[in-house]
């Protein structure tokens, strides 16, 4: 069988794989493409499997592309099949099916993978993790073939968040819990985690913090309690097991590519091999605000990061602004948003705004005149014009108490500035 | 592209950019017949902000490498590589305000009732001039291509 060969391989098919397609595809019409993955079907939105197995949205809404979007871009989908090996030298890649694929330049969008922590009875029936398309299916499955009353989620981020709220959705009785003393802690501060949680255990969510599991108990095979580590006995048919993700470095590193936690990229998403580029959540790349190298296993940056690699595979001279942590939940109802940095110990000043009646709430984080963090709890119109200013690296200090006040609005800004931004340069007044 | 830029030393602040963007896809013909309809009145796309003197009319700036776009969890935001208009699919829309999140113009309108983005500047379908623009009284609103 001769080799396939494209100038262009996407390892991965979210959403870094289609912006970098999308992407080089603006740089170079014609260069052969292909996408591989081992999950069978066309990229679809990975944050809405807690919307699909609530039910509310379709198979079909969570497409992330149109249909014939592969076909219009000119990219071969290879899926159903995962690569198993990476071979720099000869510039192929191993398929789990025996055959291979040759490329000219690479992109590891591969994703991350979700941690199961060492406790005893994880093999059990009835445990899930939440990360994938499949497992929404294989949970419904389980919630049909199983008599499931309780359900328990361990981990109170946004995977875990997102899960408990579809599980209360379908009549179940949730509970979350958390090893750290609040949910959502990576996110949001004490006062935006506190409504959050109110927000859950309105909706019939219970929510149990600075507790850990110890084990997981079952019956038959499957899984019937948690037990906590103050030794109390949790009932539980069913438990997700949500407490993060981890990059899927394991393909780099074994082809002795540059891997810390995540694979390593310089600004142009470039890893140690120069024709092979990484993006998304197995990446490694450079944080704007912490001024270093980590992982942040988000959409947007996701996005962003594959848009740059992909312009480079095409021989655009791109560079990454580096990314910005953030986060849009929407929790049983009440919206969230949080940008940046938003632990108030790296903050030299902290502006807040608290509507009367407590249901919203908005806190702004600075250092050096620059805004590092916000946070909006409920009322979250026009946020984006705070992220801007992060994103820009703004020196707010002369207008910043006018961010606060209740409505954000551009005449916020200076004037340059918003001309800048919204009458475009070269203007004629 | 050809864009809708503001003016905001021209601009009186009369919001009558938002009255013909409301009409303009309100499905009727006449302001009187749009308006009358107000239940199924829809959201303005454009958006002015006041404060004093001050005054300018907003939409969606189609950007190039829309940040929205990027944002979108569930692909409904995507920008049409042949005209650069960044497209709302409400369909697709599951209110998770990521696009808020990230439009540095704040121009995206959502309904939080409703649990979607309501309104977005689609440019008015290329059909001409953008009606905000059109009936702009002090040519406070510009359609040009700036050569981006």
């Amino acid at each position: 069988m001769a080799t396939e060969r494209y100038d262009y391989v996407m390892v991965g098919n979210s959403t870094a794989a289609i912006a970098a397609i999308e992407s080089l595809r603006r740089h170079d019409a014609e260069g052969t493409t292909a996408v591989i993955s081992g999950e069978p079907y066309p990229a679809y939105c990975t944050p809405l499997i807690s919307y699909l197995l609530a039910g509310k949205v379709t198979e079909k809404q969570i497409n992330y592309r149109p249909a014939d979007f592969y076909a219009r871009l000119r990219v071969a989908p290879r899926l159903g099949h995962a690569v198993v090996q990476l071979r720099p030298v000869e510039k192929e890649v191993m398929l789990d099916d025996g055959s291979f694929v040759a490329y000219g330049r690479l992109l590891l969008a591969c994703g991350g993978t979700p941690v199961v922590p060492n406790l005893p009875g994880t093999h059990l029936r009835g445990v899930f993790t939440f990360t994938r398309y499949a497992d929404a299916c294989k949970i419904r499955g389980y919630l049909n073939e199983a008599q499931v009353r309780e359900a328990t989620v361990i981990g109170g981020g946004m995977i875990g968040v997102k899960a408990a709220e579809a599980l209360a959705d379908l009549g179940l009785r949730a509970t979350i819990v958390e090893l750290q003393d609040r949910i959502l802690a990576q996110a949001l501060d004490e006062q935006g985690s506190a409504m959050a949680r109110r927000a859950l255990e309105k909706a019939g969510i219970r929510v149990l913090t600075s507790r850990g599991a110890s084990a997981l108990e079952g019956q038959e095979g499957r899984v019937k309690a948690v037990r906590l580590d103050t030794g109390a006995l949790l009932p539980a048919q069913m438990v997700i097991i949500a407490i993060g993700v981890v990059p899927n470095a394991g393909l780099a590193s074994a082809a002795g590519i540059a891997v810390n936690r995540g694979v390593l990229v310089d600004d142009h998403m470039r890893t140690s091999d120069p024709d092979i580029f990484a993006a998304g959540d197995v990446a490694e790349g450079y944080d704007a605000l912490l001024g270093e190298t980590r992982p942040v296993a988000i959409w947007p940056s996701a996005y962003l990061q594959g848009q740059v690699a992909g312009a480079n595979m095409a021989g655009a001279e791109v560079a990454y602004d580096g990314s910005v942590a953030m986060n849009s939940i929407q929790i049983c109802g009440l919206p969230t948003i949080s940008v940046g940095l938003t632990a108030p110990a790296a903050a030299e000043e902290v502006l807040e705004y608290q509507s009367p009646d407590g249901q919203n709430y908005r806190r702004i984080f600075l250092r050096d005149g620059r805004i590092i963090g916000a946070i909006f709890v409920g009322e979250i119109d026009r946020a984006g014009i705070i992220t801007g200013l992060i994103r820009d690296r703004i020196n707010v200090s002369e207008f910043k108490e006018k961010l606060i006040g209740r409505e954000l609005g551009l005449l916020a800004l200076p004037k340059e500035y918003r001309r800048h931004k919204v009458m475009g340069p070269g203007i004629e007044v | 592209m050809k864009r809708i830029y503001a003016k905001e030393e021209y601009c009186i602040g009369c919001r009558l950019c938002e009255i013909y963007c409301i009409l303009k896809h309100s499905g009727h013909q006449t302001l009187v017949k749009a308006f009358r309809d107000e239940e199924n009145l829809p959201e303005p796309a454009v958006l002015v902000e006041e404060e004093g003197a001050i005054s300018f009319a907003l939409q969606c700036r189609h950007c190039e490498d829309a940040p929205c776009v990027a944002a979108c969890i569930a692909g409904a935001m995507t920008r049409d590589p042949e005209t650069g208009i960044v497209h709302h699919d409400q369909d697709k829309c599951v209110g998770c305000w990521s696009c808020v999140m990230m439009c540095p113009f704040g121009a995206i309108q959502i309904d939080l009732e409703q649990g979607k983005v309501v309104s977005k500047c689609d440019l008015c379908g290329l059909e001409g001039t953008p009606e905000c623009v059109a009936h702009c009284p002090n040519e406070a609103l510009v359609y040009e291509d700036h050569g981006d």
